[in-house]
């Protein structure tokens, strides 16, 4: 979990680790399922350590980790609104593919096109599992929101996969 | 095929159309073999021109071959008379179309109820059966509109409702999803999906990755011949969280 996230989740007001992570489970849905609650944990305690968050302990069971409230410090809420304004985005790997598809025609060691087709294979049965979690959830919630993100960016790798159908199979049969 | 239950629902073998002459030869569909089983859901995807669509009209009986065979529930239907051919197309098979194909001057429940009645029906069961049917696919208080009355998405599902009135054998769908937004799209997909689960057989031509990722099997096709298919179903990847970098 990027400690951010889990910074920026408590900016609102303190909370104990177990409402950070019902806001987290509401947030992505079935996606959250991938979120285990250690993680979040070992996160808050980093971020502890890392003088981010300070904890605010509840006078009984004060050694339990769900007895103890999270808090950001000043360096807390300045890294949250530097992350906010920041600029980014998860870059999908195409160039490891596409190497991966000039390696194997150039050294004979697959043909490009199966590649192609085992891909395509794979990012259909993800496609299909992104959609059917999509319509499970109910309409304009959260994670159906995330969901709807994970089903277009599948659908535009599909669409270049497309494209390096057509390429390579215009290589083999022009060469 | 040894008994009744093996028996695919849909079948070709050898299948080819051709257009032109000569040097203007165009083998749209050339030799293709299929087996659709009663309940699958078949999803065909290949780039513009493969002939796709000449090969769901082909299957449909909407075509005839230049060459092969179809069968639907083990009968012939490539080679049977013009009015034999008509029942058929009215009675045993439904298409949805990308363009809705819907009456305009019609409202949605006479849409629905014309081929019920084209079918032979009385216009009383058919009219129940339309109601039902607009009703499965969430439309019952839309009942009364006119096609110009209503969304895209919404007239795609009257023309699937329309398909189902007879209950076919096979819906046939041509780019069901070609005209719609995102959002609709997902109402059509999950309408297939519920048919799916009432055990109604489809086949889809599209070039809509989501359609193909909601069928048990996807065939590509290129130049007219299939060329690779897949099996969808069975054993989910279980890996959501890695497509959103939540997995580290």
């Amino acid at each position: 979990m990027q400690q951010e996230v889990v910074l920026a989740m408590l900016a609102k007001e303190p909370s104990h680790g177990y409402q950070l992570r019902a806001r987290l489970r509401d947030a992505l849905g079935p996606l959250g399922d991938a979120m285990n609650a250690g993680q979040v944990y070992v996160t808050l305690a980093r971020l502890e350590k890392a003088g981010l968050l300070a904890v605010e302990k509840s006078a009984d069971d004060a050694d339990r980790s769900d007895r103890k409230v999270y808090a950001l410090t000043p360096d807390g809420q300045q890294r949250v609104a530097e992350w906010i304004a920041e600029v980014g985005w998860p870059r999908p790997d195409l160039a490891e593919f596409h190497l991966k598809l000039i390696a194997a025609a150039w050294a004979g060691l697959a043909d490009p096109l199966t590649i192609v087709d085992t891909q395509r294979r794979e990012l259909l049965r993800r496609l299909r599992d992104a959609q059917r979690a999509a319509m499970a959830e109910p309409k304009r919630s959260d994670a159906a929101l995330l969901l709807e993100g994970i089903v277009l960016r599948l659908q535009a790798d599909l669409r270049w996969l497309e494209a390096c159908e057509k390429n390579w199979t215009h290589r083999r049969s022009g060469s | 095929m040894s008994n009744a239950a093996d028996m695919p629902v849909l079948r070709a073998r050898g299948l080819r159309k051709e257009y032109g002459k000569g040097e203007g030869l165009v083998r749209a569909v050339d030799g293709v073999d299929l087996d659709i089983g009663a309940g699958e859901t078949v999803a065909v995807m290949g780039p513009s021109g493969c002939g796709k669509s000449t090969l769901l009209h082909l299957l449909g009986g909407l075509d005839r071959p230049s060459g092969g065979e179809v069968s639907l529930n083990g009968h012939r239907i490539d080679d049977i008379g013009e009015k034999a051919l008509a029942r058929l197309r009215r009675t045993a098979v439904g298409f949805v179309f990308q363009s809705f194909h819907l009456m305009e001057e019609l409202t949605a429940v006479e849409n629905v109820e014309l081929s019920a009645l084209l079918a032979g029906r009385s216009p009383r069961a058919a009219r129940r059966r339309a109601e039902d049917l607009l009703e499965q696919v969430g439309l019952a208080d839309r009942a009364r509109f006119l096609p110009s009355a209503l969304s895209g998405g919404q007239r795609q599902r009257v023309a699937v409702a329309r398909a189902l009135s007879n209950e076919p054998l096979v819906v046939f769908a041509d780019e069901p999803t070609g005209n719609l937004d995102s959002a609709a799209t997902m109402d059509v997909l999950q309408l297939f999906e519920g048919l799916h689960e009432s055990g109604q057989t489809l086949v889809v031509v599209t070039h809509d990755a989501r359609i193909a990722a909601t069928a048990d099997r996807m065939i590509s096709m290129r130049d007219g011949a299939l060329i690779d298919e897949t099996r969808l179903t069975g054993g989910t990847t279980g890996q959501l969280g890695a497509l959103i970098g939540l997995e580290d």
